[in-house]
């Protein structure tokens, strides 16, 4: 059980500060997912952790101790790898057993530590086996396993998925999510796939840039973004967003909050919208393109030079099809200059939301 | 459509045949023509003379002293010289291993020795090994330790053409070893620094097995090639002093116009033990060597 502490790290490689005097607190038992666009500085953080790659500045405490220059073998952490990084000429028994070995644990101790974490994982057939011989999946569950039976307090994992098929992907999450209920020891999850991290984490640590960009729970920062960059990364399609035309300010709206209608011909005024009691921004495209996933459909919407991402239940709209698209005022995130959000409760909220309004006019 | 079918059937040996002309001509030939002559004492004045002798030449070759003489140099300097450069290639290849400037440089000058023809490699070292004026024995007084006789004395001889030899391989080998080393995903050894495992046990339960096979095809390569060592023994030392330095294959040239049969002898004999080493290398280590 062990919290970990980022106080003040900064990581310097060829003169160039990939992470900047960066604090993070993740908390204990928490299944916590460092995600962001590749080079954003989630694995550095990660391998910080771990004491593969030392902080140029700055101290890592885990569970209170401080870290900093300590050994990765002495920190009490584990770490599953991306490629899973097995011993290839050892035995999936060796493999498992060498930490144990290296930690001075007696052999009696872990044969049944060994026997029983590949009891839980699903390889007891496959111990005395070479991991080449093992498949994709079975070789994750062999690197899962070498790192459980350690025992750590912090458990990382660095894209431990995306060697992996879509299907089994799916699987190995749910198995994850279960292994984290069971274990309830601290894990730190890194990944450049937003589903996973939607998918997997009680707490997401968005990052761009060597900058933590936002840090809650997974509905929060899906329906609460902190700025632009958070609300056009988290979601497929992403966030559509575009100039609002004053001041820099940019509105957007996400996929699922777009409502599609027949178009209304020009004869029926625009002002029947106005009618309705929520207030809505609403604008006249064509449908580019279309996918049928199934249970929704995701369409282009071309108006003028913008295209607009539209999820929806409704499969009914054709390529070329004139729609009417609305989206309820109470849906549309404002965003300032600068990228960051603008609250409702800022004084030119109101005014920016009411020109946007007149744009449907215009 | 018949024409095609036996077109079909003959054109692999068609297509090897230029490939197996050269094989036929240029080693099974003489291979087979080097045991024929092993049965005879041939006469190179006159063919017709020759006469076939059954297995005397061999009989010979078993009770020669010289023989047994050549054969244990051959051995010593074998096991000299593939132990040391194993030995030294893999810690230079080890030193190597970190991918700097300096090493880049380092890697290529002990290179150099295995480009350099082995005759002005042996001319060079003769010159720095002659006891009065060359310049190891100038280096060794200076540093109050007793000059040598290097290839002059039969006790040192042996000695003097192993580090000749093991000089001139160490930068080749080094540098196969190196590229094993570098071929390690470093993620495995961040691995077994987050397992906890010593400097000692991540060289021998992981990089050594990891280069195993590289080490192993060294092992064999280096076999082969030291038992058929003639160059270095043919500039430096010419056998001597007092046969110190005949090696098998120096044996043999040393009777290539004297005694033919006994010569050819010798050499199939040569290439039996080759032969079995090598037999033996893959029986007792290829449980051991990791191919991926």
């Amino acid at each position: 059980m062990a919290s970990i502490e980022l106080v003040q790290v900064t990581k310097v490689f060829d003169k160039t500060a990939v992470i900047d005097r960066l604090d993070l607190t993740i908390e204990d038992g928490s299944f916590t997912v460092l995600v962001g666009p590749s080079g954003c500085g989630k694995t550095t953080l990660l391998r910080m952790i771990a004491g593969l790659d030392l902080q140029t500045s700055g101290s890592v405490r885990i569970g209170g101790k401080d870290v900093s220059n300590l050994a990765p073998g002495q920190r009490g952490v584990a770490m599953v790898f991306q490629n899973y990084a097995l011993y290839p000429t050892m035995s999936v028994r060796e493999n498992i057993e060498f930490g144990l070995k290296n930690n001075k644990v007696k052999r009696s101790e872990r044969i049944e530590l060994v026997e029983s974490i590949s009891e839980t994982v699903g390889l007891k057939d496959y111990l005395d086996r070479k991991p080449s011989t093992l498949s994709g999946g079975q070789r994750q569950r062999v690197a899962l396993a070498r790192a459980m039976v350690k025992k750590p307090a912090v458990f990382l994992m660095d894209e431990p998925l995306s060697n992996l098929d879509a299907k089994l992907r799916g699987q190995m999450r749910i198995e994850l999510i279960e292994l984290h209920k069971k274990l309830g020891v601290t894990f730190v999850y890194v990944t450049h796939d937003q589903v996973e991290a939607m998918s997997m984490a009680d707490r997401i640590v968005l990052m761009n840039g060597g900058v933590i960009q936002q840090e809650a729970a997974p509905e929060v920062i899906y329906r609460q973004p902190g700025n632009q960059f958070t609300a056009q990364f988290m979601g497929v399609p992403p966030m559509n967003v575009y100039e609002l035309g004053a001041n820099g300010i940019k509105f957007g709206f996400r996929p699922e909050a777009a409502l599609l209608s027949q178009s209304q011909t020009q004869s029926q005024s625009p002002e029947t919208n106005l009618n309705t009691n929520t207030p809505q921004w609403s604008v006249r495209g064509t449908v580019a393109t279309r996918e049928m996933l199934g249970s929704e459909t995701i369409y282009q919407i071309k108006s003028g030079d913008r295209s607009y991402m539209v999820k929806s239940a409704d499969d009914q709209y054709a390529f070329d099809q004139e729609v009417q698209l609305r989206v309820d005022a109470s849906r549309i995130f404002l965003f300032a200059a600068d990228g960051s959000r603008l609250l409702e409760s800022e004084p030119d909220y109101a005014g920016y939301m009411d020109r946007l309004r007149g744009q449907r006019h215009g | 459509m018949a024409n095609r079918t036996t077109w079909d059937r003959i054109r692999p040996y068609v297509m090897i045949a230029p490939a197996m002309a050269g094989i036929l001509t240029f080693v099974i030939y003489p291979m087979g023509y080097l045991i024929y002559l092993s049965f005879y004492k041939y006469n190179l004045m006159n063919r017709a003379k020759s006469k076939y002798v059954e297995f005397d030449n061999y009989k010979q070759i078993f009770t020669r002293g010289d023989f047994y003489k050549a054969l244990g140099n051959t051995l010593v300097y074998t096991v000299g010289v593939v132990a040391l450069t194993m030995i030294l290639a893999l810690l230079t290849a080890l030193w190597l291993k970190r991918n700097t400037r300096l090493n880049a440089i380092i890697q290529g000058g002990i290179f150099i020795p295995h480009i350099v023809s082995i005759v002005s490699v042996s001319l060079v070292w003769l010159w720095m090994m002659e006891p009065s004026h060359g310049m190891l024995n100038a280096l060794l007084r200076s540093l109050g330790i007793p000059p040598s006789h290097w290839l002059q004395s039969s006790r040192t001889a042996l000695v003097s053409v192993i580090i000749v030899a093991v000089w001139q391989a160490i930068g080749y080998y080094a540098l196969i070893i190196s590229a094993a080393l570098r071929n390690v995903s470093p993620s495995i050894y961040e691995a077994a620094a987050l397992d906890n495992a010593s400097r000692a046990k991540v060289f021998f339960r992981i990089t050594l097995p990891l280069i195993s096979p590289q080490l192993f095809f060294i092992l064999v390569i280096m076999t082969i090639g030291s038992f058929k060592v003639f160059d270095i023994v043919q500039i430096m030392t010419g056998g001597g002093p007092n046969d110190a330095t005949t090696t098998l294959v120096y044996y043999i040239y040393s009777y290539r116009t004297t005694n033919i049969g006994y010569a050819a002898a010798s050499g199939v004999t040569l290439m039996a033990i080759i032969g079995l080493l090598t037999f033996v290398y893959f029986r007792l280590l290829s449980r051991k060597v990791h191919y991926q």
